[in-house]
């Protein structure tokens, strides 16, 4: 029989199948989450460079000719002429003379004259060299101790935008630190939590019967640990960190998705393209992923955004009940708790309630845009 | 006669993203008292639009122009007070599925009195009287211990009298009937018809009868209208209509019954599969230990075989256990007695071991929506099977499917479509595809042209029949629509609630059935 074979369809690497490109349509003309969107994502993005933003180091420093980056390497004082070997203090003003002197042993006696005269070009030494620095917009890493007079936390002036906490670290620096931090942290957690609980309730509802009922009995079994408990012990026991937490969190969050997802399988193991497959004798695997997980796909999107906040409320919340990351960390939740703790200073609770605010609902108007986006009777209509 | 509906050049668009579908375009019938007229029309046709648009129960997205008197009020544009007052009052519905038309957690008491009370204002003893009245109408058995039953512990059958003394509870002038009988079976909906014309003869009530078979037109309405693709293409009397049809439409429609018989099979041909003492017992359990207490006994003792080029024909009203034991053959659930295919005694046998037989055994669904995933393309789902067993020497698997959705009536040039773009007719043909790509000896067939329209059965039975006689294929062919199953088998084996009552060749089944079930099904089959 002769039959004329239809091209075969290019598909780039990224090419979205019909379905994919309805729903993406279906998202951009939701206006509210799209513009939530393209914010967040700008300021995602600005916050993955926050040690561009704000840091106690400058970007980028030029020393006898030569192009140095502290954010990246180490410089002794020495390196730039000084005496000590500990990393430079770019901040002291002698070390800021050194550097645009080009290491005239001249700046430790008047560092402001010589940096005038550096600027103004009326220095008559053979070993002088102009260097310059760049320093990121706000000269503060999120654990930089501000040298300012007057008691912690201090007001908002115009070096701290935001002013200090009670420590007299730069908020506005631990903003920008903090928001990177909740972030990452959440988007680490719920992939992997909900990698872990599509796998675990895939296998739950693709096979029910006892493999199902041992497995819901262990979920239950799971789910009635205290966790706090186990995470204060846990900390104890091996010290606060960043990656303990991650763990932490997943162990115990990964169930969360598990009963939506078994149910979708429970459901789809019945329909008659399941058993048309499972009659053409393809693997459990290849329906389990191929013919079932894009159904569950839809309701696993609609519980996301619940996973997500909720993540970024477990981590604020240990830190304000002081479990969380270690105390140097750009905590959210530790600036609410120094918030509730010094009443006297405002701007560290307005700070801390409208970072929170602007980031969840972001994430819940862009997430609802989602969820309409994959709602089967707009998709499919 | 008084005209009791007057529907005037009615049109009905539905928009959807800036999208607008013209469902029902300029269609004129009228209604008079007593009388019962039969919209007749294939799926998409626009029958069940029409209906709906005179109480106005469309949705918000749909538009209706033109003009619908009831009773000489006009219903297009008409507030929504006036038309609640028709709704329950003067004009009831009854719709195709009894299941989800009621709610599953009350009683039938209670679903019954709400609407009574709401409408006639009666109270307490006065509307379980009236109950009581309206399920003797409607012909329950032993009413009262029916009243605290909720709808899941009745039959189909009975369901749809319920739903019909529901209909009737408020004596309404008129029945819009939607597909009433299509979800149930043969001998029941026969019962119906009779119920729905003596209800209509005794209460003086008319009827709009909304239907895609013309059998059941043909028994039960005075006057016919033939529609296609949101027009009325033809109307008249129906005796006339019947007798000397004008249209070539409605010529289609008369004569889409699957006719013909199978070629004879050669007496040679070897056995493919056979089944000896099949059973499929369901254990009940119960008590803390669960215990097993009893069997639904879904299969009970079957024995047949199946020859290359040969079909047997399953027939069975619905919980007769015919899917169940097409289920069993394809060894997706658990049987007792044995299953021998293509020499191999498939007991005890292990998905694993199971695996390199599949592409040999292949089975063909009842519901083309359902069987085929929405989220691959028409080349994946065909070539799902070529993944499994490999593909054919010195072919790719895009060039056996084109090759294959040729052979089955689609154009290859399709391919790379989605379900969701097809009719049911095509989906069906992929699905049927799929089976064949594989080049299986034997293929269960799971009522695949029921959920399709008459016509679209006609040409997917004329498909199997071609493929069988070039491949030699052997059929299992399960159905409870006989005519198909004279069409197509040679033998014949007639199943009643997990037993096989009657087996043998289709000519002497179908020519004397000994059995008292078997007559009632042909009675009800070919009238």
């Amino acid at each position: 029989m002769d039959t004329a074979l239809p091209p075969t369809p290019k598909k780039g690497r990224f090419a979205l199948s019909p379905l994919n490109k309805r729903r993406w349509k279906n998202f951009t003309r939701n206006r509210r989450a799209y513009w939530s969107l393209w914010i967040f994502m700008v300021l995602f993005v600005l916050s993955l460079f926050a040690e561009f933003l704000a840091n106690d180091k400058p970007i980028m420093v030029s020393y006898r000719g030569e192009i140095r980056m502290p954010i990246f390497s180490f410089y002794s004082e020495r390196d730039y002429g000084g005496d000590f070997p500990t990393e430079a203090e770019y901040k002291d003003i002698e070390v800021k003379c050194l550097i645009e002197t080009g290491g005239l042993e001249i700046c430790f006696d008047d560092p402001e004259g010589m940096i005038e005269a550096a600027n103004t070009g009326t220095i008559e030494d053979a070993e002088f060299d102009k260097g310059w620095l760049i320093w990121p917009p706000i000269p503060y890493s999120y654990n930089t101790i501000v040298d300012i007079p007057g008691v912690a936390p201090s007001p908002p002036d115009e070096n701290n935008w935001l002013g200090t906490d009670d420590t007299k670290r730069d908020v506005t620096a631990r903003v920008i630190h903090g928001f990177r931090l909740s972030i990452l942290f959440t988007i680490i957690v719920t992939s992997i939590a909900s990698i872990i609980g599509i796998i675990a309730g895939a296998i739950q509802g693709y096979f029910g019967g006892w493999v199902d009922l041992i497995f819901q009995r262990l979920l239950e079994i799971w789910g009635s640990t205290p966790s706090l408990y186990v995470i204060i012990i846990l900390f104890a026991i091996l010290g606060r960190s960043f990656w303990l937490l991650v763990f932490l969190t997943i162990l115990f969050g990964w169930p969360a998705l598990v009963g939506v997802v078994r149910a979708e399988f429970l459901r789809a193991r019945n329909f008659e393209y399941v058993r048309a497959a499972k009659a053409l004798g393809v693997s459990d695997r290849t329906i389990m992923f191929r013919h079932m997980l894009p159904n569950a796909m839809v309701a696993t999107v609609t519980m996301l955004p619940f996973i997500i906040t909720g993540t970024i409320a477990t981590l604020a919340s240990l830190d304000f009940l002081g479990f969380g990351l270690p105390s140097s960390a750009p905590s959210l939740g530790e600036m609410t708790l120094q918030a509730k703790q010094n009443l006297q200073a405002p701007w560290l609770g307005f700070t801390a309630f409208f970072t929170f605010a602007i980031m969840l609902s972001l994430l819940v108007f862009i997430f609802e845009g989602v969820r309409d986006a994959f709602d089967p009777r707009k998709t499919f209509s | 006669m008084t005209r009791v509906l007057d529907v005037q050049d009615l049109t009905v668009d539905f928009r959807q993203d800036g999208e607008t579908t013209h469902a029902v375009r300029g269609v004129s019938f009228h209604v008079d008292k007593g009388e019962t007229v039969a919209i007749v029309g294939e799926s998409g046709s626009g029958k069940s639009v029409s209906a709906l648009s005179t109480v106005q129960l469309l949705g918000d997205s749909a538009t209706v122009g033109g003009s619908i008197t009831y009773d000489g009020t006009q219903m297009v544009g008409a507030s929504e007070r006036d038309l609640r007052r028709v709704r329950g009052n003067d004009i009831s519905f009854i719709f195709q599925e009894p299941m989800t038309s009621l709610n599953p957690l009350h009683t039938i008491e209670k679903q019954l009195a709400e609407s009574i009370e709401l409408h006639q204002g009666l109270r307490g003893g006065a509307v379980r009287t009236r109950i009581l009245e309206l399920l003797v109408q409607v012909g329950i058995h032993d009413p009262e211990s029916r009243l605290s039953a909720y709808p899941h512990q009745l039959s189909g059958g009975q369901r749809q009298r319920v739903m019909i003394a529901m209909a009737l509870a408020n004596g309404p002038e008129m029945l819009i009937a939607d597909e009433p009988t299509t979800a149930l079976d043969v001998t029941i909906q026969a019962q119906i018809l009779d119920l729905l014309a003596d209800l209509k003869r005794d209460l003086g009530m008319s009827m709009l009868f909304i239907t895609h078979d013309l059998t059941i037109v043909r028994k039960i309405a005075d006057r016919v209208c033939v529609m296609k693709d949101g027009e009325i293409v033809e109307h008249g009397p129906t005796a006339e209509l019947f007798a000397n049809p004008q249209h070539p439409y409605t010529r289609t429609l008369l004569e889409a019954e699957s006719t013909g018989f199978p070629d004879p099979v050669d007496p040679q041909a070897k056995v493919v599969a056979k089944a000896e003492n099949l059973k499929i017992w369901f254990p009940l359990t119960s008590g803390l230990l669960r215990r097993t207490t009893g069997y639904v006994k879904a299969v009970n003792d079957a024995s047949f075989e199946v020859r290359a080029g040969e079909t047997v024909g399953i027939v069975g009203e619905s919980g007769s256990g015919k899917t169940t034991l097409a289920l069993a053959m394809m060894r997706l659930i658990q049987s007792e007695g044995r299953i021998v295919f293509m020499g191999k005694d498939l007991h005890g046998l292990g998905e694993r071991s199971m695996r390199p037989l599949r592409s040999d055994m292949q089975i063909v669904f009842q519901d083309p929506y359902g069987s085929l995933s929405p989220r691959m393309t028409v080349e994946q789902i065909i070539a799902e099977g070529l993944t499994v067993h490999g593909t054919a020497a010195g072919k790719n698997p895009r060039e056996m499917v084109a090759e294959i959705m040729g052979e089955v009536g689609l154009d290859p040039a399709l391919m790379d479509r989605y379900p969701h773009e097809f009719s049911g007719g095509q989906r069906q043909r992929i699905a049927i595809a799929r089976a064949m790509i594989l080049r299986p000896t034997l293929v269960v067939l799971d009522e695949p042209t029921s959920a399709l329209d008459m016509t679209v059965q006609v040409q997917i039975v004329d498909l199997l029949r071609d493929l069988q006689k070039k491949y030699q294929l052997a059929y299992l062919f399960i159905s409870h629509d006989l005519k198909v199953v004279r069409a197509l088998s040679h033998k014949v084996m007639v199943m009643k609630r997990g037993d096989v009552v009657e087996a043998g060749d289709a000519d002497a089944i179908f020519d004397a059935p000994q059995v008292e079930y078997t007559r009632e099904l042909m009675k009800a089959a070919f009238g």
